[in-house]
């Protein structure tokens, strides 16, 4: 497809791993902050072409992962009550709380429906109208603006049986509780390209200065990664530390402005709690006052409080580059993506899935550590 | 969780500006998106989709840029050993 696969063309990647490594002085970390960066690097195996002093760290990219615990639980409350139509993304899907998941609501009778689109959600609810239909509203700036536009649609169409679970999280809050931390190993950071399409990258500029470190905003195919990597290294070795683009097709300084408009519109700053990380100040939207009949978490009086995870999961480690996923005792045993303890295994995107799916069984990382 | 596909506009539905769609092909498979946040969007531009919403038109002229960009450091590289060559041959 166009422009897909002339980004993953080998020869190309293999000048980008050569020109990394001319201009590779010293040891550098980066982190992405996105799991379908994630998820390409380890599929790609983009980090088994850079130079070995270059390390990338996974960082918490995935709202999936992130979504508390006690949220999943209010999900699955809410979908197993028989007047309820719960409709998802279907990466939500098998995201266990911390008993069961949703798909297993709905093999128990529960009316679970996976949704391409939220405008999708808000059709289920003008066709069933006796129905009260929710929708999972999980994501980053990404998805803030179709979630935003399905509450803007519902509200001026008067469709009064729809109502969003609202955890939508940001990116910034969340790479400046990184930045901030004493035990921080980051040197610059690749900044998630949809992410910045929506909101534009001029956040970062301010904590590029403050902190220091470089942000290369960057895309998702393995030629855009190798190429952020470059960028980021290069100021780094320069001495730099500014925001630059890479995704240059894809985003602009400011970002979509009718996008932003109405997110601003019907959802406001709040804090949020990151399964895995804890509560982060102003990391999170939820819906505005105004638009608050449309907040299930209200609307519905629901009994989920707050849960405790497992002692033995790193995932907070993980998700702030303190730990790689072959680093807990627990990795592809008593933890797995069937069967996970914690965030960074829950989804596809999460760090740990994504090393567990392509190669990185604990026997093939010793393996390549003993090489 | 934030894959965004792009694809090829194909048609544009005219409703009031938040409601605007179109018909959008990725690869031949065809889907209805979106538009309000692309105002300028038209027939035969690339569109940007996630979850069923335009998010940018693919600038075609950036598109190369991956590729441009390899070229210069490939040529300045090039040149420094050229001249790397050269320095070489004075002493």
């Amino acid at each position: 497809m166009r422009f897909i696969d002339e980004y993953r063309d080998p020869e190309a990647a293999r000048h980008f791993a050569e020109a990394l490594r001319r201009i590779t002085t010293r040891p550098w970390t980066l982190m992405e902050v996105c799991g379908g960066q994630t998820h390409a690097i380890v599929k790609f195996g983009v980090d088994d072409l850079l130079p070995p002093e270059i390390t990338l760290l996974h960082g918490p990219g995935c709202p999936v992962c992130v979504t508390p615990v006690e949220l999943i639980d209010r999900a699955l409350e809410l979908a197993a009550r028989p007047e309820v139509i719960f409709t998802s993304f279907g990466d939500m899907l098998r995201v266990p709380g911390s008993g069961t998941d949703l798909l297993s609501v709905k093999a128990a009778g529960g009316d679970v429906r996976m949704v391409y689109s939220p405008l999708d959600a808000v059709k289920i609810a003008q066709k069933n109208p006796d129905r009260q239909v929710v929708f999972f509203a999980v994501g980053f700036e990404t998805t803030a603006p179709a979630n935003a536009m399905a509450v803007y649609q519902a509200r001026r169409l008067g469709v009064e049986n729809f109502s969003l679970l609202v955890s939508h999280v940001l990116v910034p809050p969340a790479i400046e509780a990184i930045l901030s931390s004493p035990e921080r190993r980051v040197d610059g950071f690749l900044a998630a390209g949809h992410v910045c399409t929506v909101v534009g990258f001029s956040e970062y500029e301010p904590l590029a200065t403050r902190y220091q470190v470089p942000f290369v905003v960057t895309g998702f195919e393995p030629l855009d990664i190798l190429q952020g990597v470059y960028m980021a290294v290069k100021q780094l070795e320069e001495g730099r530390a500014e925001v630059e683009n890479q995704y240059s097709r894809a985003v602009q300084r400011q970002g979509n402005l009718p996008a932003q408009q109405l997110v601003a519109e019907v959802f406001e700053v709040v804090p949020r709690k990151w399964r895995g990380i804890g509560e982060i100040a102003h990391s999170g939207l939820g819906l505005r006052p105004e638009y608050a009949a449309y907040d299930a978490e209200r609307r519905f009086d629901l009994a989920t409080g707050p849960v405790d995870e497992s002692s033995e999961c790193i995932s907070g480690l993980v998700l702030q580059g303190l730990k790689k996923p072959h680093e807990c005792p627990a990795f592809g045993t008593r933890c797995t993506p069937e069967q996970p303890l914690g965030a960074t295994m829950v989804s596809n995107e999460g760090a740990c899935a994504a090393y567990y799916r392509y190669r990185r069984t604990p026997q093939s990382v010793t393996q390549e550590d003993a090489n | 969780m934030c894959l965004a596909v792009p694809g090829i506009i194909e048609s544009i539905e005219d409703a009031e500006p938040l409601m605007r769609t179109g018909r959008v092909s990725f690869g031949g498979i065809v889907k209805e998106v979106n538009l309000a946040y692309v105002p300028e969007a038209k027939v035969g531009d690339y569109v940007l989709v996630h979850v069923g919403f335009a998010l940018n038109i693919v600038d075609e002229d950036e598109a190369a840029q991956v590729f441009e960009y390899l070229r210069q450091i490939g040529e300045l590289d090039e040149l420094e050993e050229t001249e790397a060559q050269g320095d070489d041959a004075l002493h």
